[in-house]
């Protein structure tokens, strides 16, 4: 799998990183209860995924591999994002308050958000080099906007709905997500991609 | 609060997975077997009982500014011993688990457990804390995973129970993603319909 292309739709529908991997389920289910909070964490997550793509990968391969350090991958994946995260939102607040504005409430909550971390490392995992961990990262943040953006939609007519009482906020939600997940079962096999 | 309820209250009344509904992706993408559903959760309650008491026995040293950093370190040191751990004596689960494993550090339930109660109470109160949280997600990890092995395969543990025909044809979708969302939404429709009641 070294064409880009197939890594993107990859990475984009075939292995959606939240209905196919479960990763990113909790702002996933945190905040996809209105379409506008959605796209402002979507977007907020794909710009600092493609970030921490390219400095993790960075790190990792000119300081934890010439050094041998490859055992203190976990720890400095995570403190890296964690600072990387800082970095960003005070240098968004200086220089491009609209920005800022936008994704500002978000940011703080990248930091916990796994799959940002699963990125990196999956990056790591499948020896992508540069170019590939850059496709990647954008591949998978926009396959998190499709599906918490579509989700959040669902969400909105769910909450108009008559639901029976024990079903309503999450278990509900959870049924949707699996119909949605089935629906992403379809893309499986495109391309060859599994 | 006695002693005995620190310990039980993480397995049933504030279940991580059932009722607070955290830790959910390593709970939903680690269930389709039972063995890699416990297998997750007993790594996930190695990590939580050893941070829980290295945090405790270092809470007055930590300055309060810096705690969160210095929790994620500590936590991703154990991370890293279970990672290194499984990959040499399990293997097979390692595989299956995948990038699960070194994803324990970012689960919320042990950050969440180091920020509300290990930073604040006695290391033995820490451990108890830990371990019952622990068992409490090796727990609903293992019924999901109960679920969908049986429904989806046909097997529990490798083992056939509902039948070689059953076996032959079983119900796929279970052990698929979809099935993981449909098993956690009905098992949390049917705790808020029995358990929860008014509430």
């Amino acid at each position: 799998m070294k064409n880009p292309a197939l890594i993107f739709l990859g990475a984009f529908l075939v292995n959606n990183i939240i209905l196919m991997r479960f990763i990113g389920l909790c702002p996933f289910f945190g905040v996809s209860t209105a379409v506008e909070t959605a796209t402002g964490m979507g977007m907020a997550v794909i710009f600092v995924m493609t970030l921490a793509a390219w400095i993790t990968w960075i790190v990792f391969h000119l300081i934890l591999l010439p050094l041998n350090l490859v055992f203190l991958r976990t720890a400095t994946f995570i403190l890296t994002i964690a600072s990387l995260v800082q970095l960003v939102e005070m240098f968004l607040k200086k220089s491009y308050k609209n920005l800022y504005d936008a994704l500002g409430i978000y940011l703080p909550l990248i930091t916990t958000n796994c799959a940002i971390l699963a990125v990196t490392f999956l990056n790591i995992d499948n020896n992508f080099n540069l170019l590939n961990a850059t496709i990647f990262a954008i591949g998978t943040g926009l396959g998190f906007i499709l599906v918490i953006i579509t989700f959040a939609a669902i969400r909105e007519q769910l909450d108009l709905a008559p639901i029976n009482p024990s079903l309503k906020g999450y278990p509900i939600a959870f049924i949707a997500a699996s119909l949605v997940s089935l629906a992403f079962l379809g893309f499986s096999g495109l391309f060859g991609l599994t | 609060m006695k002693r005995i309820n620190i310990f039980t209250r993480g397995l049933m009344k504030e279940n991580a997975v059932f009722v607070l509904m955290i830790g959910l992706c390593p709970a939903l993408a680690t269930s389709g077997t039972v063995r890699d559903g416990f297998g997750m959760g007993l790594a996930a309650t190695f990590v939580l009982f050893f941070s829980n008491v290295i945090i405790s026995v270092l809470r007055r040293n930590i300055p309060n500014q810096v705690r969160i950093p210095i929790f994620i370190l500590i936590i991703s040191t154990f991370v890293t011993i279970i990672d290194y751990f499984m990959q040499a004596y399990e293997p097979e689960l390692y595989r299956a688990l995948g990038v699960f494993v070194p994803l324990i550090v970012v689960n919320c339930m042990i950050l969440g457990r180091a920020e509300a109660f290990a930073s604040k109470n006695s290391v033995l109160d820490a451990a108890l804390d830990g371990l019952g949280t622990g068992l409490g997600f090796t727990i609903a990890l293992t019924i999901m995973g109960t679920i969908r092995e049986i429904l989806g395969n046909g097997t529990f543990l490798g083992m056939v129970v509902l039948g070689e025909g059953f076996k032959k044809s079983p119900v796929i979708f279970m052990i698929l993603p979809p099935g993981a969302f449909l098993v956690i939404g009905i098992l949390k429709a049917l705790i808020n319909k029995y358990v929860r009641k008014g509430q």
